[in-house]
């Protein structure tokens, strides 16, 4: 068995009791009081994830942005330094290889935050298709680690001003110096702070000293499905394509990239089956994998918290991807009804 | 609020983490303190239809919490009389109070012998102690 990787935050989670779990290779906190404190925690207050298992790429050479306007579905003409973008690694068929947000540090040097699992194909991906010179790809993943502070009261509770989002620039938190992200996955305000592995644990605790709630990726995950943010390897893979999954609003039709053919003929055509997301209205919990009976399967299911009831995604025909529609699923041999809703699932303004 | 850790030395014990409190030929079932603890938060209990047979050692329910779903399994084999609708409803009973009102199912049992099987609760703390 492969030895799991820990972050620079391990032994802080094992003091504060959290459940570790192998996830992407690496031993994480699942959950520390239990998912639905903390998933209550973030929408109504400030919750803190470890999220240093992601991976973070450096891209820096005269051609950089040349480069990545050619592998990366955004524009990123549309952002300048200090600036971040939501954004696709795609493949011919337009596929989805990875999702990642793109950091434009100087005009030609970028940092890529991408999913943790994908670390190593999206290097061997970037590597495979530079160009010979003008580019150098680094894998900086081990050099930093990353916390995101997310919530209503975050930036309260972090003394940080307000900033729009997808803005990024060099600050401290009580004398530890990190980057300050204005992103997330949870649908809250909030940031994502990029600091040096060896400042990780001390920036973690002022973030707690702060009376911010540590979080687990359990409920990192309902958090993020309640907002139908999509998960790769579950939502979005290389075999589902950008349109189909709802990600054309980060598709630069406009321009070349890979793909780009493909997807805009999706588009033209529409595509045979969407993602949808859904609200049971039976009671179950949908779970990945479970067929949906008009067509395709649950690709994120889980309790919401918020709601208290069982919600999901999963790809349906065209047809019955429409908010109202009802769906039918197989919850281990039981048909269970569902509703087709519009995203995000749980509205911010509810709260 | 979650239950802090014990065991009732009144009741027998399935090494799948079930419970049972006997009394005269019939037995209620529930989860152990161990396994709700496990499965953290519940969500949603899938009960059997009362009326329904149920085998000793077989799964005869579901319970589920946000990240995992566990089948619950008969500790003795009956039919089902009665299925705790307040579970159902607000299945976080079974965190607050696993061995009272978190109870799932009562059961009329077909082979009360089967009991003898089950573990007192010195055995069941054993067992609890050799899984780690």
């Amino acid at each position: 068995m492969q030895t799991l990787l820990r972050t620079p935050l391990y032994e802080r989670h094992v003091a504060l009791g959290a459940r570790l779990v192998p996830f992407a290779g690496w031993e994480m906190p699942v959950q520390y009081e239990g998912v639905i404190p903390e998933h209550r925690a973030v929408r109504t207050d400030a919750g803190a994830f470890d999220v240093s298992h992601m991976g973070e790429l450096s891209v820096e050479g005269a051609n950089a942005r040349g480069f990545l306007q050619s592998v990366l579905s955004n524009d990123l003409d549309r952002i300048g330094t200090g600036q971040a973008q939501y954004t696709l690694l795609t493949n011919e068929q337009g596929g989805i290889v990875d999702d990642l947000i793109a950091y434009e540090l100087e005009p030609e040097r970028f940092l890529l935050i991408v999913n943790a699992s994908n670390r190593e194909p999206d290097l061997a991906w970037l590597e495979e298709r530079a160009p010979g010179d003008g580019i150098e790809l680094r894998d900086v993943s081990d050099d930093c680690a990353l916390i995101a502070v997310q919530g209503p009261r975050a930036l309260e509770r972090l003394g940080l001003p307000e900033a729009p989002a997808f803005t990024f620039e060099a600050g401290e938190l009580d004398g530890v110096p990190c980057t300050v992200n204005r992103t997330g996955y949870t649908g809250e305000q909030g940031v994502e702070l990029l600091v040096e592995s060896d400042d990780a644990a001390g920036l973690w605790d002022r973030v707690l000293e702060r009376g911010v709630v540590p979080c687990g990726l359990g409920a990192r995950d309902t958090l993020r499905l309640e907002v139908c943010y999509p998960l790769h390897a579950n939502d979005i893979t290389p075999e589902t394509d950008a349109i189909s999954a709802g990600l054309g609003w980060v598709c630069a039709l406009d321009k070349e990239f890979t793909g780009a053919d493909e997807l805009r003929r999706i588009k033209e055509t529409g595509p045979d089956r969407k993602l949808a997301a859904f609200v049971m209205e039976d009671a179950a919990v949908p779970r990945q994998g479970m067929a949906i009976e008009e067509g395709g399967e649950v690709t994120s299911g889980s309790h919401s918290p918020m709601l208290e009831v069982g919600i999901g995604m999963g790809y349906v025909p065209a047809e019955s991807a429409q908010p109202g529609s009802e769906i039918t699923i197989d919850v281990r041999g039981r048909p269970r009804r569902a509703r087709v809703v519009k995203k995000p699932i749980y509205p911010r303004e509810e709260s | 609020m979650a239950a802090a850790e014990s065991y009732p030395d009144d009741l027998r014990y399935h090494r799948e983490h079930d419970w049972a409190r006997i009394e005269d030929g019939e037995a209620t079932f529930g989860i152990t303190w161990y396994a709700q603890d496990s499965l953290g938060d519940l969500v949603h209990f899938e009960p059997p239809e009362e009326g329904a047979t149920v085998t000793r050692d077989e799964p005869y329910a579901e319970v589920e919490s946000v990240k995992a779903v566990s089948d619950v399994v008969a500790p003795l084999s009956g039919e089902v009389l009665e299925v705790n609708r307040a579970v159902v409803d607000a299945p976080e009973h079974v965190n607050d109070d696993p061995y009272g009102g978190g109870w799932l199912v009562r059961i009329r049992l077909s082979k009360p012998g089967e009991a003898d099987a089950l573990l007192d609760v010195a055995a069941y703390k054993q067992h609890l102690a050799e899984q780690g």
